[in-house]
Parts: structure tokens; C-alpha cells; sequence
């Protein structure tokens, strides 16, 4: 018993830490959403259910009586989560690939191309983002070589499209799905493979039965890593992008900033949350379903 | 060489030893606004040494202030904000024994709205927005806020515009004739349908973009002062204009805190940057003007007569504070910019 007690104790840094850490930050947002907005920013104690309200409805500006869905916040969250689906599928498109060039590399030189693939970490990412800038401006990189080698006659506008920020959105999550990815590889059983071909199985029948189910933890893992942060990315589609339209991080951000709703920024902040964690638990269930068949 | 920076460096022990003993003085500036030759100068002479904290936002600083344990004892905000700092009664009034050089402020910076007689504050830097132009694309009057609300088709989709709500509002608010806060709902309407047409002319909404006006990637825009001049200087073909129908004026303003644990440094401090001495070292720096008569003579060459820098005297009027506007006019402005936005 006495044991038991002590081990305890030994947790209880931890989770203070992450009680105070993590709960508690967040039991300050939900309280706030349901106050009202200070005077320049902060709250006031007074309840108040305007500000989830106004994150689903909008009153129209000029016939204040008349309430509408507030398409504006829906569209910013759309365009948030379809950028994140976006931005996870190009990188298990583009991290299996790779991870799997990786893992099938003798030991000895598998450590130099993770070393590789880790590099861009060691940068700030807001510099990445304008050397991406750098390459794909108009009269930058690509454009300077196209035109001198006369492929093109006028520099195609690449910066402030959405083909930049899928580009910068990509190439910035990359590693979170290639690693995972390679984790996964690296402790596949490769006999099953040839036991798969000796069976006489083609190859897209092995790379499909075979292969992706012993991966698909790697998969689940780096999904989960990509599509996360990517929900809450606004440096990316803000540079990139040129901030013609809002993320998700940007409406929050407002609010906080010269919109001066900290209630309203609270309820946008906590409805992101509830729907992560949503998805999250959607998609382990869809995807983590037949777990158990895996190593069968 | 070596030798040198060994002494060098020996030396700068020695004051950093010498300061200590006659105290610090806490600075919590905006980024890189302060000319660390300031903070040099200031210990050299006094002994007192400066540390200096960094916001991003007035909104950052009032919220970390008002929590109160932030151990700062100087901060610089910008005008629309000072009338919350004062009522709240998070600035002491400056204590003019020590804070002498106030003379030095130029007369029409000194009955500003937001501190008639310079009670609590001193400037620190001031600048506009306006607009900015590529003369070689567009050759017409530039102090015209049409060419970006209403843009000709020369600038069309080459439009960059500063993605500050209260700037981008308040200027397309003047040009339809209305009050920085108008409530009247013909104008907010008129504003939010001449920025709604108006958008799909823009092709970004970019802060840092200096570089991407010189090299050609922008042809117009919304844009500061200071930022305008940086990028004549790269590429003269740009102008910057100030829209007749009225533009933005902002001043970032110096106070001393209600709770600075060091207010007699903290006063000598601001009587310090007062002499125009070192209110140019703030522009070199800032690259924005800083209201002590007398400091022309030590800013750099090229701001002295900079157009950008130095309003002309046939703009000056169309210039107009900025304004803190009430929760619920502020509310649909925010509303108009999501749409805007979404």
C-alpha cells in the first residue's frame, strides 16, 4: 500500500503540471467565451451567450433586427479545414515515397537521409517561408530561370495563389509525415512482402494488402501531426498567400487584437478545439477500426 | 585587433559594474523601435542601466500591464490607446523637476487630443498612412485614396494593402465623408460596399512589404510612411501621397507607469530622449519623425527632406488622429472586415 502511495507522489509533478498547464489556460477560455467584452480589450464578469451567438449568426449591419448564419466565420472555418485535408493528403501522397526510399536504404545510410529530411527543423520557420517567397516571386528564382532560358515570356504569378500555400504548407509539414511514416517501415516484417509476390500477388495487390496495413500506423500518426498544427497555420497562408483571405488563427487573432472581442475570440478559439478533437476521435475510429488485423 | 576588443570589452564590464550601482531603468518598447545607441548613450552618462522588453501590439501591451508584476517602468503606446492608459490610472504624470526638456516637444505636438499639455506622455515617434504608387505604372495625382478603393486599370490586381482594420476603415470611412466613428448606417454602408468592390482589385493584404514593392511584385497600395521611404529608396519610381479626403496621423507616446519601480530613472530617462540630440537617433533608427524641434539637423541626409517624412504643408490638413472607437461601432467594423476577409 505504502508503495503505492509513493508512486504516486512521483506523479504528481507531472500532473499538476499539466493541470495547471493545460486545463487550466483552457477553463479560462470557456469561462470567458460566456462574458462580455471589455473596454479595449479584456472582459467584463457580466454572462453573456452573445459571443457563441455570434460565432453561428450574425445581425446584419444595417437592419440590426434581422439575424442570418454567419456565413463569413462558416467560410473562414471551411477554408481552414480544406486546407488542412489538403495540405495532410500531398504529404502522405508525397511522404510515403520518400519514407519508403528511406527505410529500404541500407542501415548505415538511413540515418544520413533522416538526418537530411530533419534539417529544415533546425530553421525558423517564418525565414523558410520567405525563402519559399524568394523562389517564387516574380522576379524570382524560377521565374528569373524560365525567362532567361525562354520557356516563358512573362513571369507567372506564382506568389499570393493558392497553389503558394499549398506549396509552403506542404513542404513545412513534410517531415511530420515522413517521419512517423519511416517509424512504421522501418519495423515492417519485409518477408511478408515476398511471401506476398511468391503468392503471386501483383505489385499494386502487395503495396495494398500487404504493405499499407503494416504501415497505416505511420500513417495515422503523421496525419494527425500534419493536420493539426495545419488547422491552426496562419504564417504560411499570410505570407504566402498575401493574406487576401482569413484562417481560422487569423479570426481569432482578430478578435483578440483590433477587433477587441476576447469573448468572441474565446468562443472561435474553443469551437477549433471541440472540432479537432472531434475529427481526431472520428478518424481514429474510421481509420483505427480494423487495428487489430494488422499484425494478424 | 584582438587586444582591442579585449579592452573594449574590459571597458564595457566596468561601466555595466559602474551602472549597477546607480540602478536600472526597465523600457518595454515596441520591436525594433529602439536605437540601442540610445540605451548606450543614456548609461554612459548616467549610469543607469536600460534593459528593453519588446511588444508586438498596443493590445499585447495594455493586457500584460494590466495584470499587473510586469516590473516595467516605461511604456510606449500609441495615441488611440493613451486614453485607456490614463483612465485606468496605469500612468503617473511626468514630474516636470526632472523631465525639463518638455519645451523641446514641437508646439503642435504638444496639445494633442490624447494629452492636452503633455501630462503623462512625451512623443516618441510619429508617422501617417497613405498611399503609396509605382509613377511609372500610374502617373495621375497620387494623394487620391480612389486608386486603391477604386482602382484605375493600370493598378488593377498589382494592389497591396496594409492589413490593419482601423487604418484601411478609417480612410474609406473619410473618403465617403463620415466621422472616424460614425454610426450613420448610410455611410458604413456605402464604406463596406466600396471595399467589397474594391477587393477583388487587391492582390494581397501584406505587412512587411518592402521588398515586394522594389522589386515590382506591388504597384500600389495602403502603406506607412516610414515603409514608403524604404522603398523609394530601393526603387525611386514610387511616391507616396496623402489622400485629400483624409488620412490617418499616429503617434507612439513614451509615460512612465503608475507602478515603475524605478519612476525617478524612468523620468530621467524620458527627459533624456527629449533633446533632439537623441530624438534623431529614434528616426535614424524607426525611420519615422519624432516631434523635438531641432532634431532635423541630426537625422540622416536622406530623411531630412524626405516627402514621406516631412508631411508638405499643402497635405498637412487632411491629416486626422486616430480614434479608439466604442465596442459596438468597433464591433461592425470588425464585422465588415470578416466579410471582407472571409
Amino acid at each position: 500500500m505504502r508503495g503505492h502511495g509513493w508512486k504516486w507522489l512521483l506523479c504528481t509533478p507531472a500532473l499538476i503540471v499539466l493541470l495547471l498547464a493545460a486545463s487550466g489556460p483552457l477553463l479560462i477560455v470557456a469561462v470567458y467565451s460566456f462574458l462580455s467584452p471589455g473596454n479595449m480589450g479584456g472582459v467584463v464578469w457580466d454572462f453573456s451567450l452573445e459571443a457563441w451567438f455570434r460565432v453561428f449568426f450574425r445581425r446584419d449591419i444595417f437592419e440590426p433586427d434581422q439575424v442570418e448564419l454567419n456565413t463569413a466565420h462558416l467560410q473562414v472555418f471551411w477554408r481552414s479545414v480544406w486546407l488542412s485535408l489538403q495540405t495532410t493528403f500531398i504529404c502522405a501522397f508525397l511522404g510515403f515515397p520518400t519514407a519508403w526510399f528511406i527505410a529500404t536504404r541500407p542501415r548505415h545510410t538511413r540515418t544520413v537521409w533522416l538526418f537530411l529530411i530533419t534539417i529544415p527543423f533546425w530553421t525558423n520557420l517564418l525565414i523558410r517561408t520567405f525563402a519559399i517567397q524568394e523562389m517564387i516571386r516574380n522576379n524570382g528564382t524560377i521565374n528569373a530561370v524560365l525567362l532567361w532560358t525562354g520557356v516563358i515570356d512573362s513571369p507567372i504569378q506564382m506568389m499570393f495563389t493558392e497553389f503558394a500555400v499549398l506549396l509552403g504548407m506542404a513542404y513545412v509539414f513534410l517531415p511530420l509525415m515522413v517521419l512517423p511514416l519511416y517509424a512504421a517501415m522501418e519495423k515492417m516484417d519485409f518477408s511478408l512482402v515476398e511471401a506476398g509476390y511468391d503468392l503471386y500477388a501483383s505489385r499494386l495487390n502487395v503495396l495494398w494488402h500487404v504493405i499499407l496495413p503494416q504501415v497505416k500506423p505511420g500513417f495515422i500518426a503523421g496525419s494527425i501531426l500534419v493536420f493539426i498544427p495545419a488547422i491552426g497555420a496562419y504564417v504560411t497562408p499570410r505570407i504566402l498567400g498575401g493574406g487576401r483571405t482569413m484562417m481560422l488563427g487569423n479570426l481569432i487573432a482578430l478578435q483578440f487584437g483590433q477587433g477587441r472581442n476576447w469573448p468572441l475570440g474565446a468562443a472561435l478559439a474553443l469551437l477549433m478545439l471541440v472540432m479537432v478533437v472531434g475529427a481526431l476521435i472520428f478518424y481514429l475510429r474510421v481509420v483505427g477500426r480494423n487495428d487489430g488485423v494488422r499484425r494478424g | 585587433m584582438k587586444k582591442i576588443t579585449g579592452w573594449a570589452s574590459a571597458a564595457l564590464l566596468g561601466t555595466t559594474a559602474l551602472a549597477s550601482a546607480e540602478g536600472v531603468v526597465n523600457l518595454y518598447n515596441w520591436g525594433n523601435y529602439t536605437n540601442p545607441e540610445i540605451l548606450e548613450r543614456f548609461t554612459a552618462e548616467t549610469g543607469i542601466e536600460v534593459t528593453l522588453t519588446d511588444f508586438d501590439s498596443n493590445d499585447t501591451a495594455l493586457a500584460r500591464i494590466r495584470q499587473g508584476g510586469h516590473g516595467f517602468d516605461i511604456v510606449v503606446p500609441s495615441d488611440t490607446y493613451i486614453d485607456t492608459w490614463v483612465s485606468e490610472g496605469l500612468f503617473q504624470p511626468l514630474d516636470r523637476e526632472i523631465v525639463t526638456n518638455l519645451g523641446n516637444i514641437a508646439p503642435q505636438w504638444v496639445d494633442v487630443p490624447f494629452d492636452p499639455g503633455r501630462e503623462y506622455t512625451v512623443p516618441w515617434a510619429w508617422g501617417t498612412t497613405g498611399v503609396i504608387v509605382d509613377t511609372s505604372v500610374y502617373s495621375g495625382d497620387i494623394n487620391n485614396i480612389e486608386l486603391i478603393i477604386d482602382p484605375p486599370a493600370e493598378l488593377q490586381g498589382r494592389i497591396n494593402v496594409i492589413p490593419e482594420m482601423s487604418d484601411v476603415m478609417a480612410m474609406t470611412i473619410y473618403y465617403h465623408g463620415g466621422e472616424r466613428c460614425t454610426t450613420d448606417r448610410d455611410t458604413l454602408r456605402a464604406v463596406r460596399d466600396s471595399l467589397m468592390s474594391a477587393k477583388p482589385h487587391w492582390l494581397a493584404l501584406d505587412y512587411g512589404a518592402v521588398d515586394s514593392y522594389a522589386a515590382g511584385d506591388f504597384a500600389a497600395g495602403i502603406y506607412w510612411n516610414g515603409a514608403s521611404m524604404r522603398v523609394r529608396l530601393q526603387n525611386d519610381n514610387f511616391a507616396y501621397g496623402y489622400p485629400a479626403t483624409g488620412y490617418p496621423i499616429w503617434m507612439d507616446n513614451a509615460a512612465v507607469l503608475a507602478d515603475a519601480p524605478n519612476p525617478e530613472n524612468a523620468m530621467k530617462f524620458i527627459n533624456f530622449v527629449l533633446q533632439p540630440e537623441i530624438a534623431a537617433l529614434i528616426s535614424n533608427f524607426a525611420r519615422y519623425s519624432n516631434g523635438i524641434t531641432g532634431s532635423e539637423e541630426f537625422m540622416d541626409a536622406e530623411m531630412r527632406n524626405a516627402p514621406e517624412i516631412n508631411v508638405p504643408a499643402e497635405r498637412a490638413e487632411a491629416g486626422r488622429w486616430g480614434q479608439a472607437c466604442p465596442q459596438d461601432v468597433n464591433d461592425i467594423h470588425t464585422q465588415i472586415w470578416t466579410e471582407l476577409m472571409q
